[in-house]
This record gives structure tokens, C-alpha cells and sequence, in this order.
């Protein structure tokens, strides 16, 4: 067996390349799901349909849609960069460290003057987490896939320690941290839901980001590193510059998201801050191909996902994580038709002739 | 004084065991050029599906057998994705790890949320209980530690089969012109590989524990990958790695019952492994060279 180059690729053969995928996490979950003594299409209505039914179960989809969006978002721009980012979820975490100190602390400032000290603090937090991987990468080489990855459960033990030490909550002893002050609650962007203004404030970084890299000058050097790092130095383009400071960005679009979380809706720091967002992003990223408004369609359809496998659970008395089996699922089974695309596979004494 | 030092190195042999089989199976896939991120998620499902088989058959062998299975499916799997289809490796292999931690936790909920809603079994028992500590140990300890490291490190070091695999993880092309068949010994090295994760997943449900908890493998994977780096895939240096990080994890949970140390936060100590890998990484700078063809997939052209 041996894989070939295609010479042409087809938009048809693509559509059926997801199909395939899409049958495949299908056949896998829904098995699951009858397993546990659910009828499967009837659970997946409840996870795709049900939570767009009513204006309630919009917002908590767009609400669910945020964080994910961020670290979509933060991996996508690193990711075009050829700058493998995978510790969004400890940049992240570290967003909201970096937020949760200035929220304890200079609370009692009023609202707009704290909100815009806890956004840019967040920001710088996440960039902080990500500079050693960057460092490390520009100056030594250094692949940055491993140390972005272990800096993840270093960035959950720190907040981990914060929680069971200084910032333990002296009126319950629970490992969280005590209510924020309410000057730093974010402002509710559509009254009557949860929804903050953290999913507007993502919809601009989007719109940025997307402007920036395929409209402007920058954005065409850091495609030029991303599709082929030698021939875009061969042609002078300052490579490091360009991958330090696409890894500082999605660093700290990561750590803004952790922020706007904190502030957003939990209103204090406790453990389960993160239920593995910055991973959700890798798979976002690379599901929406590594485009912008791919991000923002995939990160809606994971909260719709996410905020209708609860639903199904209730009803049907399924697991939960049902959903993050098909997410994972639909991951791996993309990524690995999409290679189809361009290779075909022949037997290979074919291949000999 | 004395029995407390013998009872943490009994404690280290015991934190260490996991890390030895999982460090071993990462190390061997890597040196063939194959960076496994499915490490965390083959762990786990080796530590549900080992309980699991033996809490329904009774037999703990079924149980670790059954674990052996799972990481030679998952190894499989990931195998075919990053040699035959040449995926992102680490895309792919966090995407395992996501799938089967989610996988297992389904299955988990579904078949034992009945009744006290956890999984329990009765473990195996430390061989050698009446000579104490550290003799004390689970016989998948001693064979990590006297058969499994030392085998891996005369394989690697002295055998053809060692030279082949680390022949083609430096350089596939010359390898392939050399006859080696580069898929057939990638696909080895990782299915090989993940099976030694899963049981050291098996190993904390099997023996360590006897029960099955949603964080069970709590980041020990990631710990195996980070021993690995900082060992520069060397076997020598991982063993030292999994003895000093299980020392020092040994200790610090015997040093907290010491009032002055108690307010001491664990959470420093735990992250050693991932700040040495760092810090290392930073003073070996440029010095640090990875197997030539790290992260790439191979075809002939």
C-alpha cells in the first residue's frame, strides 16, 4: 500500500471527505449511545436541535461559544504561523490568574476603569506563559509542540496551589476564591440572558485577526512562514520576528479568554475554571481549517454541542460526555480523510508500474 | 528515621512504576520518529479497560491483558494515522487522547454509575510483605523496574533492532535505502509502545488503587512525555528521571505531615518535572538535538 499525490483536487471529492468523517463519528457515538439505552437519532436531535428551540438555549450556546471562540481564535493565528501552539488551555488558565489578582485586589475601583486593567492584565498573562516556548523556539530551535504542551499542567498545579493556598476561600475553606467584587462583573450584552460582552469583544478580535492575516502585509509574511518557513526567509522575510510575535498573540488571545471568563461568568476563581478549553481550541482550529470564519462557525457548533449533550443527558439518561466523544471523534476522523484530499492510496504493485 | 527513608523508597518504586511503563513505551515510539501525545488518553483507557474486564471476569491477568489490548489497538490506530497517512502528530495525538479519555469516561458512566457509582476491585497485593519496606512491592513493580528497563536498554543500546529503530527515527531516507522496511518499524515501535502506556495506566487501577476515579491518570502521561525529553531519549537518563521525580513526590507526601513543612504547597513539587524539562531545555539551548526526523512522517518520494 503506498500513498500517491493526486494531480488535481475536487471540491466534490472534499464535501465527501467530511461526509465520511461525519458518518464515521456517527456510527462510533451513536453506538455509544445505544449502549447506554438511548435511541441515538433522537439524542442527536436533542444535541444539535433542541438548544436552538428557544431563546434560552440560544444564549447559553452563544454563552458556551465564547471561551471556545477565544482559543480557536488564539490557536488558528498560531497555527497559520506554523508556530504549533498547544498550550492555549494553561495560557488560559494563566488569563485568568492574571485577572482574578487585579479583581481581589483593586476591586473596589469603579467599573470602567477595573474592567479594562482585569482584559489587558489577562492578556499579558497568557503572552507571559507563552514567551518561553516562543524564546525557546526562536533562539534555539527548540520545537515548540512539547514545551507549550507541558506548560498546561504546570499553568492547572499553579492555579491549583493558588486556590489551596492564598486564595482559598476563608468563609467556606472551599479551594476557590471569594466572590469578585461586582464592579468587575462584565457587562450583560443582550438583557434577559448570560451572554457578556466577552462574545462581542471575541467577534472583534476575530475580525482582526482574519483582516490582519489575509489583508495586510504582515499577514502575507506570516502565511509566507506558515505554508514554507525556508523560502519565506530566502526571501526576506524576518522569520523569528514574525513567529515570537504570532506566538505572543495567540498567547495572549488565550489569556484574554481566561480573563473574560473569570469576570464574565463564574465570578471567582475555583478549579474547574477550564474543563480542557484550550484543548476544545486545537480541534476548533484545525476542524475550521485554520480560517477565521471557520473558527466561529465550528467554536457555535461545539457550544450548541456542548449545551445540548446536557440537555440529553436529562431526558434520555445518557452520559454527558457523549459530547466530547463526538468532538474528539470528529477531530480524528477529519483530519485523517482530509489527506485524501491530496493523496490517493494504491495497492503497491500498481505503484511499481 | 531509617524506616521512614526505607518507606519513601518504597513509595518511590511505587509512584515511579506507572511512569516507568508509560516513559518506556513514549521513549521507544519517539526514537522511531513518532511523537505518541496520545500517551495521556492510552493510560487511561488501559487503567478503565484493565478494571473494567477484570471487575466483569473476576481475573485481575484478564484485566491487564484486556489493558494490553486497548494499547495495542489505540497503538494501531495512531500508527496508521501518523505513518500510513502521515497526519500532524501532534494533532492526531492529542485528538486520541481526547477521544479516549472521553470514550472511557462514557463507558465508565454507562456500565458502573449503578449502585456505589465507582468500579472496584481487589487489587494485587505487594509481593514480599513480611520483609517491609522497600522490598515490599507489586510484582508489576519489580518487573518494571529489574526486567522492562533494563530489556529496553540493552534492545536499544546493543541489538539490531535498536539500531533499525533509531535508524529510522534519525534518518528514514537512509534507513529505506538500507532496506529497512521505515513503516513496518514505526508501526512496531508505537503499537509496541502504547501498549507498555496502557499498562502502566492498568497498573494504577489494578494494583496501585483498585478503583477507577474520572481523573485517575491525573497528568502522569504528560509527566512520562516531559522524563522522556529531559532523558534526551535515553534510557539511562529516564530511569534516573522516573527515580528522582518519584523520590521527591515519595517525599513530599511523608514531609507534609511535619507541621513547619505543611504549608509548603505540593502543587511546587509536582510541578518539577515539567519546570526541569524546561529549565533543561533552556541551558542545553542549542546543544539539544532532537531525532532527526521528530514530527516528520516519511514517504518515499
Amino acid at each position: 500500500m503506498k500513498m500517491i499525490l493526486r494531480e488535481k483536487q475536487s471540491t466534490a471529492r472534499n464535501f465527501g471527505l467530511v461526509a465520511i468523517a461525519v458518518l464515521i463519528t456517527y456510527a462510533i457515538s451513536a453506538g455509544l449511545i445505544r449502549w447506554a439505552g438511548g435511541n441515538p437519532l433522537a439524542a442527536f436531535r436533542l444535541m444539535l436541535i433542541s438548544p436552538l428551540q428557544s431563546t434560552f438555549g440560544i444564549g447559553e450556546v452563544i454563552l458556551s461559544a465564547t471561551p471556545i471562540l477565544f482559543t480557536g481564535i488564539a490557536v488558528a493565528l498560531a497555527f497559520r504561523a506554523g508556530y504549533w501552539n498547544i498550550g492555549a488551555e494553561g495560557q488560559f488558565l494563566m488569563g485568568a490568574v492574571f485577572a482574578t489578582f487585579i479583581a481581589l485586589n483593586l476591586g473596589d475601583l469603579p467599573g470602567f476603569v477595573i474592567l479594562p486593567v482585569i482584559m489587558v492584565s489577562a492578556a499579558i498573562g497568557g503572552a507571559l506563559w507563552g514567551v518561553v516556548p516562543a524564546i525557546l523556539r526562536v533562539r534555539y530551535g527548540i520545537d515548540e509542540v512539547v514545551t507549550t504542551l507541558l506548560l498546561n499542567p504546570c499553568a492547572a498545579l499553579l492555579v491549583s496551589g493558588l486556590l489551596n493556598g492564598p486564595w482559598r476561600n476563608p468563609e467556606t475553606a472551599f479551594p476557590e476564591t471569594l466572590r469578585f467584587p461586582e464592579q468587575t462583573d462584565l457587562p450583560i450584552m443582550i438583557p434577559g440572558t448570560r451572554i457578556h460582552i466577552g462574545f462581542g469583544i471575541g467577534l472583534i478580535v476575530l475580525v482582526i485577526c482574519w483582516f490582519v492575516v489575509a489583508r495586510t502585509a504582515t499577514g502575507l509574511r506570516l502565511r509566507a512562514v506558515g505554508s514554507n518557513l525556508k523560502a519565506a526567509e530566502a526571501s526576506g522575510v524576518d522569520v523569528k520576528r514574525v513567529l515570537f510575535g504570532a506566538a505572543l498573540s495567540s498567547a495572549a488571545i488565550a489569556g484574554l479568554a481566561g480573563g473574560l471568563e473569570v469576570t464574565g461568568v463564574q465570578h471567582q476563581l475555583t478549579d474547574g475554571i477550564s474543563p480542557g478549553f484550550g484543548y476544545t481550541g486545537v480541534i476548533i482550529a484545525t476542524l475550521a481549517g485554520l480560517t477565521f470564519p471557520g473558527v466561529l462557525a465550528v467554536a457555535l457548533l461545539f457550544a450548541d454541542l456542548t449545551v445540548g449533550s446536557f440537555t440529553a443527558s436529562r431526558v434520555l439518561q445518557i452520559p454527558s460526555s457523549v459530547g466530547d466523544v463526538v468532538q474528539a471523534l470528529l477531530l480524528v476522523s477529519v483530519v485523517a480523510l482530509l489527506v485524501f484530499r491530496r493523496y490517493k492510496i494504491v495497492l503497491s504493485r500498481e505503484a511499481k508500474e | 528515621m531509617i524506616t521512614g527513608l526505607f518507606d519513601v523508597l518504597g513509595a518511590t518504586l511505587r509512584v515511579g512504576t506507572p511512569l516507568a511503563f508509560a516513559s518506556s513505551g513514549e521513549l521507544i515510539s519517539e526514537r522511531a520518529g513518532v511523537l505518541n501525545l496520545g500517551i495521556e488518553g492510552t493510560m487511561y483507557a488501559g487503567a478503565f479497560v484493565g478494571i473494567a474486564m477484570a471487575a466483569s471476569t473476576g481475573s485481575l491477568s484478564m484485566g491487564l491483558l484486556a489493558a494490553i489490548v486497548a494499547g495495542l489497538v489505540a497503538g494501531l490506530l495512531m500508527s496508521f494515522l501518523t505513518v500510513t497517512l502521515g497526519v500532524n502528530q501532534h494533532v492526531v495525538g492529542l485528538g486520541m487522547t481526547l477521544a479516549l479519555i472521553a470514550i472511557c469516561e462514557t463507558a465508565n458512566r454507562i456500565m458502573f454509575t449503578e449502585g456505589s457509582g465507582q468500579v472496584r476491585v481487589d487489587p494485587w497485593q505487594p509481593m514480599y510483605q513480611d520483609l517491609g519496606a522497600p522490598w515490599s512491592q507489586y510484582w508489576l513493580t519489580y518487573f518494571a523496574f529489574l526486567i522492562l528497563i533494563p530489556t529496553l536498554w540493552i534492545v536499544i543500546n546493543k541489538t539490531g533492532i535498536g539500531l533499525k529503530i533509531s535508524a529510522v527515527g534519525e534518518n528514514p531516507e537512509a534507513a529505506d535505502a538500507a532496506g529497512i522496511s521505515v513503516a513496518r518499524v514505526r508501526y512496531g515501535a508505537v503499537t509496541f509502545g502504547a501498549a507498555l502506556m496502557a499498562v502502566g495506566g492498568a497498573f494504577i487501577t489494578l494494583a496501585f488503587i483498585g478503583s477507577f476515579t474520572i481523573d485517575i491518570i491525573a497528568g502522569r502521561g504528560w509527566v512520562a512525555l516531559a522524563l522522556v525529553i529531559f532523558a534526551r531519549w535515553r534510557v539511562g537518563g529516564m530511569l534516573v528521571g522516573i527515580l528522582i521525580f518519584s523520590f521527591v513526590y515519595a517525599a513530599q507526601n511523608r514531609l507534609r505531615l511535619i507541621p513547619e513543612l505543611s504549608e509548603v504547597p505540593y502543587e511546587i513539587l509536582l510541578a518539577l518535572p515539567y519546570v526541569a524539562v524546561i529549565v533543561g531545555l533552556v541551558i542545553s539551548g542549542r546543544k539539544m538535538r532532537y531525532p532527526g526526523a521528530y514530527l516528520k512522517p516519511y514517504r518515499r518520494t
